[in-house]
Order: C-alpha cells, then sequence, then structure tokens
C-alpha cells in the first residue's frame, strides 16, 4: 500500500467523546471524492470510557476488506498509545496530541510524529468543557484534511448539509475544521507522500451498514411483523426497519401503520411472536445474535416440526456466552444450521456484505414461505454495523412475494379433503392453510407427534413418514438456494472456500497471491444446505483452503457432514480474534502451505 | 395412539344457533383426559358460549401451551385453526397471529404450570401488550402429565397425593392480573357452569386481554383430603364475589336496569354485561376495589370467584400498534412495497 489513493489511517479515540462523526466525516468526504473507502469501527462493549478506533482504508482499486497494515495512526487516547503506536508501518506516520509532552509510549524509531496541540486549541478558540471534547475530534479531522489532501470544498458542504439549520454548530465546526487544517499546512509538509486524489469510482455506489439493508430489504418484501429482544450487534436492524416503516408504511390518510413490531419481553417471546404471525400468514421476522439464537432453540425446533415460515436475521458476534458483544466472528453455523433438540436442519443464507444482504434478506422471506420453514439470515458484527461502500441497491417492479403453496377457498372447494402435510408433488411441501379461511381448511398445528393429516401421533410409521418428508424437502431446497460465488483463474488448482463478510479478503488474497505466482480460485458459498456446485469445487481442486471466522472449522465440518468430504482434505484458515478478515491472515496460511509455482503462460 | 374424532351425528331436533349451527358443530376430538376432569367441563363451557354467541368457528384460533390444558383445544371448535405450541410461550404465538390477523378471535387455553412456572414472564407481557385474547387459565394446582408434582398455585400446607405439603407461597393469576393492569380479570370453577359460561361469553366479547382464572380440578393427582383445589374444597370455600349475566346486543333493550346493586359494563362490539356483586362496596370497575376485596377473601380462607374487574375502556395491542381495521395479512404487497421509485430516491440518502 502507500501512494495515491492507496493507504489506511486509524484514529485510536476515547468511547462516548464523539469521535464518530469526526470519522463518518472523514469517510464520507473520501468517498464523495470518487474514491473507494471503507470504514472499520472497532468499538468497545460501553457507552463511555473505554478505548475505540476507527479505520478507513482507501483503495483506488476497490478493496473493501480491512487493511492488513495501517500507514497513519491518530493517537488521541493515552489508555492505548503503546498499542496504537505500535500498529504504525515501518515507515508510517503518528500523529498525537501535542498539548501536553511527547509520552515515552508514543515514541518508535521508524516512523515519523507529527504533534498537533489539538486540546490547546480548542481550549484558546471554544468554550466549555463540552464543545471543547466534541470539536477536538473535528480538528483532527481538519487536520487529516490537509495531510491527505481531502478536498476542503467536499467537507464545508457536508458540513453545510448536516448543520445547516444550526448555524452556531456550523460555525463552530467550520472553526475547528480550519484550526486543524491550517495548523497542519503550517506546520508541516503537506500532503503526506500517501495521499488522495479525486477519482471517479463511486458514483454508482453507496455507503451502508448490513443492518439497515437487511432492514430495508424486509420492507421491500412486503414483511409486516418484526420483533426482537434487544441485543448488540442487531439492534439497529429494527430500529431501522421502524424509520422505513415510519417514511414508507404509514397511511398517509389514516395515519394507520401497515407494519407491527413488538418489542418482545426476551429472544423466546421474539421467535414465539414470529412463528404466530407466520402461521397467521404475515411474513414476519425477528433480528438477533448469538446469545438469542441458542434462547429460540425450542421455537426453531417447533417451526421446522410444523412447517411454519419464519425469518431469523442473526448477526454474528464474538464468542460463546456475552463473550465480546462487540467484536465480529462467524461461529453460530453449526448452532444454526441443526438449531433445536431431535433431527432438524435449516435453511441459512451468507450475505458478504450490505448490497447483498439487501437481496438475500428479501429472498429469505420467499425461501421461508417457498419451504414453509425458518429461514437464517446470517450476517456478522462487521457486514451489520460498519459502513460499507456498496453499488446502490436496484429493485426490479415486477416482484411479487413468492407465498408457496397456500390454499385458498376457492382452492379448498376444488380438493376432497385437506390434508395438512401430505405431500402432494413429491418435494416435501404440503399446501398449508392460513386461520380464518374456513370450510375444510383448519387444521391442529401440534408439536407433538402428528401424521400427514396432522392428527396426533405416536405411530412409528406415521412420524417417519412425516420427518422423511421434512427431509425430502430440505434435500429439494438445496437445489434452489442461492448458489455460490466463484471467481475462477485459468489454471488454478487451489481452491479457497469462505462465507459471508471473509470475500472481499479472500478475493483480494487471490490477487496478492497471483502476484506471488500463486493462482487460485474463490468459491464463495452462499447458502446452507449445499447445493450440488460446492461439492464440484472441491472435486475439481487440488487442493482447497477453508477459511472462516470461528474457532473449530464449522464450516468445514458442515462440508464434512453434508457432503462427505473427507475433513482432513480441506486446510481449515481460522481467524477468530473478533476483527475483520485481512487478505493477510488468508496469504500467509496459503503461502505455508504452497511454494510459489511459476507463473503459467499465457 | 391417534386423536379420537367424534362422528358427526346431528339430532335432528338440535337447536341451532343465529348461523344456523348446533352445539355439536362446536365440539371437537374426543377428549383424552381422565374420566372426571375439570377442564372437560371447562371445554363444554367454551363450546357453549361459543354457540351461543354465534362465533364462525372459522374466524377462531385456539392457542394452547403445553399440558393437560393445552390439550383441550383439541376438544371444542374442530372447524377452527388450532396451535398447540410450546410449554409456556403460547402468549407470544398468540401476539405475533393477533398483530397479523386481528379478524380472529383466539381463545388461549393454559394451565397452572405453564402460566404460573415456565410461562408466567410470556402471560405477565401478553397482559401488558393486552393482547386482544380470551385466555383460560385452568388451575388445578399440580402438574398432571408429569403425575402430581405441585405447580406454583399450590396453597401453603396443601397437601399433594403423597401427604407432602406445599410450603412456599403460591402465585394468584388473579391478584397478578390486577397488578400487571388487565383489563378483564374472572376467576371461576368449572363445577359451575352458571357462572363460567356468562363470563367466558364476556370475556370473548372483551377488547384487550380477558383472563379467567378457573379452578379446574385434576381427579387424579390433587382432588384429594388436604388439597385445596379439590372439588370438596372449592365447592365449600367458593364466594361469589360478583355474578355477571352476559347481555348479546340484540337484547339488550329488553333487560330493564333495576336493582341498585347490578352495574352495566357495556363491551366494545355493542353487548353487555351485567354485574351483581355481593357485598355492597365492591365496585368491580375500580381495580383497587377488587383486589382488596379478592385479598380479604383469601385472608378468609376463601376464594372469591365471578368478573371481578373489568376495564372496558382499556387500549388494546391494537391501538398501541396504530394498526388498521383490515388484518395484516390483507393489506396488498402494492402497498407494502414502496417501489422502485423510492429506492432510487432514498439511496440518494446514502452517499
Amino acid at each position: 500500500m502507500s501512494g495515491i489513493n492507496d493507504f489506511s489511517f486509524k484514529m485510536g479515540t476515547v468511547n462516548g467523546t464523539g469521535s464518530a462523526s469526526a470519522n463518518g466525516l472523514l469517510m464520507q468526504a473520501i468517498f464523495r471524492m470518487g474514491i473507494p473507502v471503507t470504514g472499520k469501527n472497532i468499538f468497545p462493549s460501553n457507552i463511555q470510557g473505554l478505548p475505540t478506533w476507527y479505520e478507513i482504508r482507501v483503495s483506488k482499486d476497490g478493496y473493501t476488506a480491512r487493511p492488513s497494515e495501517v500507514d497513519l495512526v491518530v493517537a488521541l487516547n493515552p489508555a492505548t498509545y503503546a498499542k496504537d503506536v505500535a500498529t504504525v508501518r515501518p515507515g508510517g506516520y503518528l500523529v498525537y496530541d501535542s498539548s501536553w509532552p511527547l509520552e515515552p509510549d508514543l515514541v518508535r524509531e521508524g516512523i515519523t510524529i507529527l504533534g498537533i496541540p489539538f486540546g490547546k486549541m480548542c481550549v484558546e478558540n471554544f468554550q466549555g468543557d463540552r464543545d471543547r471534547t466534541l470539536l477536538r475530534n473535528i480538528v483532527y479531522a481538519g487536520s487529516l484534511a490537509a495531510l491527505l489532501d481531502i478536498d476542503m470544498d467536499v467537507i464545508s458542504g457536508m458540513l453545510a448539509e448536516k448543520y445547516g439549520k444550526k448555524p452556531k454548530l456550523l460555525d463552530s465546526n467550520h472553526k475547528a475544521i480550519r484550526l486543524g487544517y491550517d495548523y497542519a499546512k503550517a506546520n508541516f509538509e503537506c500532503p503526506l507522500p500517501f495521499r488522495l486524489e479525486k477519482m471517479d469510482a463511486t458514483s454508482d455506489s453507496i455507503l451502508i451498514d448490513g443492518n439497515t439493508a437487511c432492514a430495508l430489504g424486509a420492507v421491500y418484501a412486503g414483511a409486516t411483523v418484526g420483533t426482537w429482544y434487544p441485543i448488540t450487534p442487531a439492534t439497529a436492524l429494527m430500529e431501522q426497519f421502524k424509520a422505513f416503516c415510519e417514511k414508507f408504511r404509514v397511511d398517509p390518510e389514516t395515519g394507520a401503520h401497515n407494519y407491527a413490531i413488538l418489542q418482545a419481553e426476551d429472544e423466546l417471546a421474539a421467535a414465539g411472536i414470529i412463528i404466530g404471525a407466520g402461521w397467521a400468514g404475515a411474513r414476519s421476522f425477528t433480528n438477533t445474535s448469538g446469545p438469542g439464537i441458542s434462547l429460540m432453540q425450542e421455537f426453531i425446533g417447533l417451526a421446522y416440526y410444523t412447517d411454519i415460515p419464519a425469518v431469523f436475521f442473526d448477526i454474528q458476534r464474538c464468542g460463546p456466552a456475552t463473550g465480546m458483544p462487540t467484536r465480529t466472528q462467524q461461529a453460530d453455523l453449526m448452532s444454526l444450521a441443526y438449531a433445536s433438540h431431535g433431527d432438524t436442519k435449516h435453511l441459512i443464507l451468507f450475505p458478504a456484505n450490505p448490497g447483498e444482504a439487501f437481496e438475500l434478506s428479501v429472498q429469505s422471506f420467499d425461501l421461508a414461505e417457498r419451504f414453509q420453514t425458518p429461514v437464517f439470515v446470517a450476517t456478522d458484527l462487521d457486514i451489520g454495523m460498519n459502513d460499507w461502500m456498496v453499488k446502490r441497491f436496484e429493485w426490479d417492479e415486477h416482484y411479487r412475494p413468492d407465498r408457496g403453496k397456500v390454499l385458498d377457498a376457492a382452492a379448498l372447494e376444488k380438493i376432497q379433503k385437506f390434508s395438512r402435510y401430505l405431500d402432494v408433488d413429491g418435494d416435501g411441501i404440503a399446501a398449508r392453510t392460513l386461520p380464518g379461511v374456513g370450510g375444510k381448511g383448519a387444521y391442529f398445528v401440534r408439536g407433538s407427534g402428528h401424521d400427514k393429516h396432522a392428527a396426533y401421533t405416536e405411530d412409528s410409521d406415521a412420524y417417519q413418514e412425516l420427518v422423511d418428508r421434512l427431509k425430502r424437502k430440505f434435500a429439494h431446497a438445496a437445489t434452489q438456494m442461492p448458489k455460490p460465488v466463484f471467481t475462477l483463474q485459468p489454471g488454478a488448482d487451489i481452491g479457497l472456500v469462505c462465507i459471508g463478510g471473509c470475500d472481499a479478503a479472500v478475493r483480494e488474497a487471490a490477487d496478492k497471491l497471483r502476484a506471488q505466482g500463486i493462482i487460485v480460485d474463490v468459491m464463495r458459498i452462499r447458502s446452507f444446505p449445499f447445493g450440488s456446485e460446492v461439492k464440484d469445487f472441491f472435486d475439481t481442486h487440488d487442493k482447497t483452503f477453508v477459511i472462516e471466522q470461528n474457532r473449530d472449522a464449522q464450516l468445514r465440518s458442515l462440508l464434512a457432514i453434508e457432503l462427505g468430504i473427507p475433513r482432513d482434505d480441506m486446510i481449515s484458515v481460522l481467524d477468530y480474534g473478533g476483527m475483520p478478515l485481512t487478505a493477510k491472515v488468508v496469504v500467509d496460511a496459503v503461502t505455508a502451505t504452497v511454494s510459489s509455482q511459476p507463473k503459467v503462460s499465457a | 395412539m391417534t386423536s379420537i374424532a367424534k362422528p358427526p351425528v346431528r339430532h335432528p331436533s338440535s337447536r341451532t344457533n343465529d348461523l344456523g349451527l348446533t352445539i355439536r358443530d362446536y365440539e371437537g376430538a374426543m377428549s383424552t383426559l381422565c374420566a372426571g376432569c375439570g377442564h372437560d367441563s371447562v371445554t363444554a363451557a367454551i363450546v357453549q358460549a361459543g354457540w351461543e354467541l354465534n362465533l364462525e368457528p372459522h374466524k377462531v384460533g385456539k392457542m394452547s401451551g403445553i399440558g393437560c390444558s393445552s390439550k383441550t383445544t383439541a376438544y371444542f371448535m374442530k372447524q377452527s385453526h388450532g396451535f398447540n405450541s410450546v410449554h409456556g410461550r403460547m402468549p407470544s404465538v398468540t401476539s405475533g397471529a393477533a398483530a397479523a390477523n386481528r379478524a380472529l378471535t383466539y381463545i388461549g387455553v393454559s394451565g397452572d404450570g405453564d402460566s404460573l412456572s415456565i410461562g408466567l414472564g410470556q402471560m405477565s407481557h401478553a397482559i401488558r401488550r393486552n393482547v386482544n385474547m380470551l385466555y383460560m387459565l385452568e388451575n388445578n394446582g399440580v402438574y398432571g402429565l408429569t403425575k402430581g408434582q405441585f405447580s406454583a398455585s399450590a396453597d401453603i400446607g396443601s397437601k399433594s397425593k403423597k401427604g407432602e405439603a406445599n410450603e412456599q407461597s403460591p402465585i394468584d393469576p388473579v391478584l397478578l392480573a390486577l397488578t400487571l393492569g388487565a383489563t378483564f380479570v374472572a376467576r371461576s370453577f368449572s363445577g359451575d357452569k352458571k357462572q363460567l359460561v356468562p363470563i367466558i361469553k364476556a370475556g370473548l366479547s372483551h377488547k384487550g386481554f380477558a383472563i379467567i382464572d378457573v379452578i379446574s380440578p385434576c381427579v387424579s393427582f390433587n382432588d384429594h383430603e388436604g388439597s385445596t383445589k379439590s372439588y370438596a374444597f372449592t365447592r365449600e370455600h367458593e364466594v361469589e364475589a360478583v355474578h355477571a349475566d352476559f347481555v348479546p346486543l340484540q337484547r339488550e333493550i329488553t333487560v330493564a336496569d333495576t336493582h341498585e346493586e347490578v352495574r352495566t359494563v357495556v363491551m366494545h362490539d355493542g353487548a353487555s354485561v351485567r354485574l351483581r356483586t355481593t357485598a355492597p362496596d365492591y365496585d368491580p370497575t375500580n381495580r383497587e376495589s377488587a383486589y382488596a376485596h379478592v385479598r380479604a377473601c383469601q385472608a378468609r380462607g376463601e376464594i372469591a370467584t365471578g368478573l371481578l374487574f373489568v376495564d372496558e375502556n382499556g387500549r388494546d395491542m391494537h391501538d398501541y400498534l396504530r394498526t388498521p381495521a383490515t388484518p395484516l395479512v390483507d393489506i396488498p404487497f402494492e402497498k407494502l412495497c414502496p417501489g422502485k421509485g423510492a429506492l432510487d430516491k432514498l439511496m440518494d440518502k446514502f452517499r
């Protein structure tokens, strides 16, 4: 990295001091300069006082994974000075607050240290502790604008948009930006060797987080009942759903809400509510994280066993128990795939970024209703809460919900007898009716043993017939789920396999490996159960790496269990410290086992 | 064993209601509970109330959790959709169903284990949410399906079949519901159909959460001497605090409200309930007075029954949600999806 539009920098600050808005301002300004950019908020499980970081990566080539190294660090949190200084790449830069003497923690050979008196300038120019604390962030944003060559007109425009109606705030923010900018210009050689230059690579893109994208998908899919119990990192999904519903779903004439949002008393109730709503015929969903999924297990089994559609968004976080709730992981794979007691298997979708999260969110409701079963949309904290640069969302006006096999009154008229769990078509999916339809459509949902007519049973054959149908339905679903995305190169005999948010880092790693003469194909799996294409990929590659963010190689286990691929034939690359994956982790793992080969000649 | 369907025999002289249905049309599968179980009497009372109220069976959702009581939703209204869910979680399933389709009448049947132990949280929150439903709590003080453990409603000193006395204080669903703000709180006895049927009808007409705690003895595990939930004990100690007569809308004008102790509460659908109190100073429309009365009865070792409290002006879940009169399930997709133009415009906000 390093150079024009190809570097990364990070700010180390104290949580709750207002740095988020300055960091967002910087990222958005770069985006508006037409330069591909990604931001990763590394934040604590805390409201105020603990360390927080924000990493911004600028990449003219459009790489969006977390950067492998940092060119510049703004160290404003004394509690993490030593750690922050250590993360600057050799030859990189450190910015610190020189209002106080340079602390020994901040001294390091081989990097350039730039002192800017942020605190002092704020004391001299602003009144009151609150303003001085908050505006210090805007001052460092100004300094970075000078050091990195951020377009000041863009920043001014953004401040005007944000504070247009609050002239006092607009003035103080302008002043703060200028203070930082002018100080850097006057005291350092600006810009630094790595800097920004306007491009035109973001005009068809947006900056959006995955929770917002999933919420928007739920609105567009026609979901009407949403319920949840607050949990990081999933909460914002429902907050965004509410905001979108207030915008799009309030009847302009009557003021009536064409949606229902219920804050449940716990995750068990949230699961019950969506299952009740799904049974009644509404598209319903809940958003949660690993601990919530644990609490919902019993209900998930009920919905599976009684063929009831419902969508669960699992924004995965780090660890068992409370774990590290503000860190990311892909560690709920096993608990989702076979959630609940007894024989159960579930449909899971793995979006890689907010753009795909929007599409798969819409699709999850179709799959849930078509297959009459719980569907999980598994994202993670990184996708859910960080702003990603993705293509603008598109909408096909011809889209209509796939409600699956639902018999209405007219359809019931035409049949002799309605048997709720009778597999007429041989695809494992039996037609359902919705409560209120009347006539012969009534049936009794029971979690206890039931036969194909929905009658109570303790008969072995009747039980097996029913669960065998569910197995058939699952096998049928495997042919209908979203296919993997392949990034192929001629001559590759090595395969990299990943899911979800690892995508960007793995594809970047593939490029880096090619530069080293190692040619690899990438398969990003997008759903569970796996389709036949997944098995084909393993069959056609001599060596495969399965890259995932958990300790126990859960994806590899699922591949071994479901496809019969020998476990030891798949090399695990595991990254489970809670941070978004970097390309370096993948490159290092591959190069450790594969020696460079001469480039394949064309 | 499979469920037993009752033969659809209709006696030519069977009376029909306004929908042309006989009472048999409101029955369900044959009960598999023990002979003499109080729950079967409650089922019969629900059947009668539904028939008398002219409920359209297919417009009813029968909801339950797990336990003897929860099985009974299969024993009435076979033409209704039913949902026998998981233990203690019927309230959340009903909340979701009601949010999706408010046009159905939801009858939830639960027991003291399902409601007061594993499901205490869910029941409490359904009360807070004021889900529009009838909540039958068939209360026998014992776990029947697992053969005789005390439930949370067992009174102090009440003896199990094995002779062990309960020492922990009971949870009284009536006092709990009054405390949590329930807008319809009643207690009755499975052996008193005359009292129970009008209360069920009133509960079905109530807007919001209507809870009826029905003392419903378990003949197998809690009907012995020393039990405070036996038929004999309940008959002896039941004190009807408030008698309720349910008056359907079309007959309202024929009822003269002459007696001073009779209060008439008009339900949201226009029907009314006439409440006769046995104590002159007791006002069943006053929560504090209801609470005090139930407490006073309890202190005397009596079981206060009747429609103990009703507030017909409460806001229910749909009021809180501001949902339209049309059920959400009937709103066309075109009204739910903002469409391409809106999305294109929205995208500009993310730049």
